[in-house]
């Protein structure tokens, strides 16, 4: 039968069409047992990304970095003058200083840190660390607190702003709820086993709840089994030098968070950094290890592991993992996946950039991630085969040291996983994975066309929105405060030090009304601070966003 | 009405100046310190070239002029 469309980028599809109802979401069908992907124009890589990976890292013009050294160095300009002035006593000091009788001794706060503390950070001090007196929902109420010393001390007034939004909780699919009815079953267990285990793991830590959410959280997961664990930080730092030691290889990528940092310090293995999501200089890497060995005795390496994570949380970026594991298959590297921002707030299902990219939950060897972020507990996972689980359970310090995961936290998890998967008996969870994306895609949309840099994936939740100049860090999360919007500011040192910006966490409790309250704030206060730096936007180029107008005559 | 616009975009533009030079971070008295410096520094430049750019203007002028063809034998002038 003449099918005009039988031929397409020289492949026949003449089946595509009986197939139709056959086909998987990410669009690969069998066919003779042979898997077959919808090729596409213009997707990288050849056939590696099913989808498209847009990623955004644009680079403000010049004057903006100039401007921004220019801010920074009236700041050390200015702290060099009240350090002088407090060493010479004719300024109070407030902050940490040595006793009199160690005047002699090695100086403790001399280091750029402590100067940048002291001088810089305090002015700003009170956009952080803002108590809040409610459920961190998509929006919650904040306790009031002023200064009266420039932030060297605070005290509350008492008053407590209600119902701020809330754009900077990792409050992903909303399930940081109080609703008496979702939170049943967490109540009963509450009553059944009050709050304190008392124990670790392997004494008398491990309740049939651990047990229940361990295989929820594999079959999850697409894997053999999981372990639960009561921390997310100690997740990574505790069980990464179980994993590793002296003689293995740590190849861990420019930007990852300090848990996993710590981790690989602590395990005592060499540790090489690769730029970041750049797979040319991780293959390099690769290769030198391969062909060089150890440093001084060339053997080859006991292991060699990759430390990746699945969405960088300072950001927005999300690792090009199909070029990650068909490099680990190629050189024979293990594979350590944090997906502590990414589980639940990507892929079709909520199940991780796994399945966001349709891959196969075999090929990483390490899956980890943390309950924080899109289940609204508390604690992390590490799941993957049985052998390696198994291990983990005699071996990792957090098993043998750590007190386990609390039962009402543990079932708080459970009855989030259920939702997620459609075991309650509602569509509820995946509605909140869709929820999550249209507002994720909505909100960055927004924000690019006003004008704004953002970095990271268009499909990333963390979206964050560069700043770059010292005085507007603070400037910006003061009026968004006023106008009644609670956002997350980040400076120097967790960012470069150019590049200062301000985190939203974008939610699928979030209405469309919420966000376009923000949006419009971001708006004003964009045009108010001069925070519009984009060249490629709506905004600059309007005569490329025209739409043809017809001209209908009456 | 212009002058309400005017007053606006001059305090505007005053508040970009606050926040890109820091001063909006800053006490007070950093601030009246900081401000004294800069406009004595600009105080300085203007005058400097209230007094000195006549002068090199004159000079470039004559260089010019002396340049384009050899017309000023007798013509030296006295700058006092």
């Amino acid at each position: 039968m003449a099918n005009p469309n039988a031929v397409c980028n020289g492949h026949l599809h003449h089946h595509h069409h009986q197939k139709q109802n056959n086909l998987l979401k990410s669009g690969i069908y069998k066919k003779n047992g042979i898997t077959k992907g919808m090729k596409k124009n213009g997707v990288s890589n050849g056939t590696l990304y099913k989808k498209t990976f847009i990623e955004h890292f644009e680079q403000a013009p010049m004057y903006v970095a100039v401007l921004t050294f220019l801010g920074f160095g009236v700041g050390t300009v200015f702290g060099y003058l009240r350090d002088f002035m407090r060493a010479w006593g004719l300024e109070k000091r407030h902050i940490a200083a040595e006793r009199e009788q160690q005047k002699d001794f090695v100086p403790l706060y001399q280091d750029f840190e402590n100067f940048y503390t002291r001088n810089l950070y305090m002015r700003i001090r009170d956009n952080w660390n803002r108590p809040i007196c409610s459920v961190p929902g998509p929006q919650f109420d904040l306790m009031e607190r002023v200064t009266d010393d420039y932030n060297w001390t605070f005290r509350f007034t008492g008053r407590i702003i209600k119902n701020v939004i809330n754009m900077g909780s990792y409050n992903y699919l909303g399930f940081a709820e109080t609703d008496v009815n979702a939170l049943k079953t967490v109540t009963i267990e509450l009553q059944k086993y009050g709050t304190g285990i008392c124990s670790t793991r392997q004494e008398m830590g491990t309740l049939d709840k651990h047990v229940e959410l361990e295989k929820l959280v594999a079959k999850f997961l697409g894997v053999e089994d999981a372990m639960v664990f009561g921390m997310g930080f100690a997740t990574n730092s505790m069980n990464i030098p179980a994993l590793v030691g002296k003689g293995c290889l740590i190849l861990s990528d420019e930007l990852n968070h300090t848990s996993l940092v710590l981790g690989a310090r602590l395990s005592g293995a060499t540790i090489r950094i690769f730029k970041h999501n750049n797979m040319q200089s991780l293959e390099k890497l690769l290769r030198d290890a391969i062909i060089y060995g150890q440093p001084r005795s060339h053997r080859a390496w006991r292991k060699i592991i990759i430390l990746v994570e699945g969405i960088y949380s300072m950001e927005g970026s999300i690792v090009r993992l199909p070029e990650i594991v068909s490099l680990k298959k190629k050189y024979k590297a293990y594979l350590y996946l944090d997906e502590a921002h990414s589980i639940g707030a990507v892929g079709a299902s909520g199940r991780g950039v796994v399945e966001y990219f349709g891959m196969n939950p075999d090929d990483v060897d390490v899956l980890m991630g943390t309950f924080t972020k899109s289940f609204g507990a508390a604690g992390g996972y590490i799941a993957g085969k049985k052998d390696l689980v198994d291990f983990l359970r005699t071996h990792s310090h957090s098993a043998v040291y750590a007190t386990s995961m609390c039962p009402a936290v543990a079932e708080q998890i459970i009855r989030a996983m259920k939702c997620l998967m459609g075991q309650d008996g509602t569509t509820q969870g995946l509605q909140r994975v869709r929820q999550l994306g249209k507002n994720t895609r909505y909100f960055r949309r927004r924000l690019h066309e006003m004008g704004f840099i953002i970095y990271g994936n268009d499909d990333s939740p963390v979206v964050p929105l560069l700043l770059y100049m010292p005085g507007k860090i603070g400037a910006f999360a003061r009026r968004m405060l006023e106008k009644n919007i609670g956002v997350v500011v980040v400076g120097f040192p967790a960012t470069p030090i150019t590049e200062s910006r301000a985190r939203f966490c974008v939610s699928a409790a979030h209405t469309r009304e919420m966000l376009d309250t923000v949006l419009n704030a971001l708006d004003e206060l964009g045009d108010f601070l001069q925070l519009k730096y984009s060249r490629y936007s709506k905004a600059s180029h309007p005569e490329l966003y025209e739409e043809t107008r017809l001209e209908l005559e009456d | 009405m212009d002058i309400k616009n005017l007053k606006n975009y001059l305090y505007w533009l005053f508040c970009q100046f606050e926040l890109i030079t820091c001063s909006y971070l800053m006490e007070p008295w950093e601030k009246v310190l900081f401000y004294t410096f800069n406009i004595a520094m600009l105080f300085m430049v203007l005058y400097t070239a209230y007094i000195y750019v006549p002068i090199h203007i004159s000079t470039a002028f004559q260089f010019c002029l002396h340049l384009l063809g050899n017309q000023h034998e007798n013509a030296v002038s006295i700058v006092k």
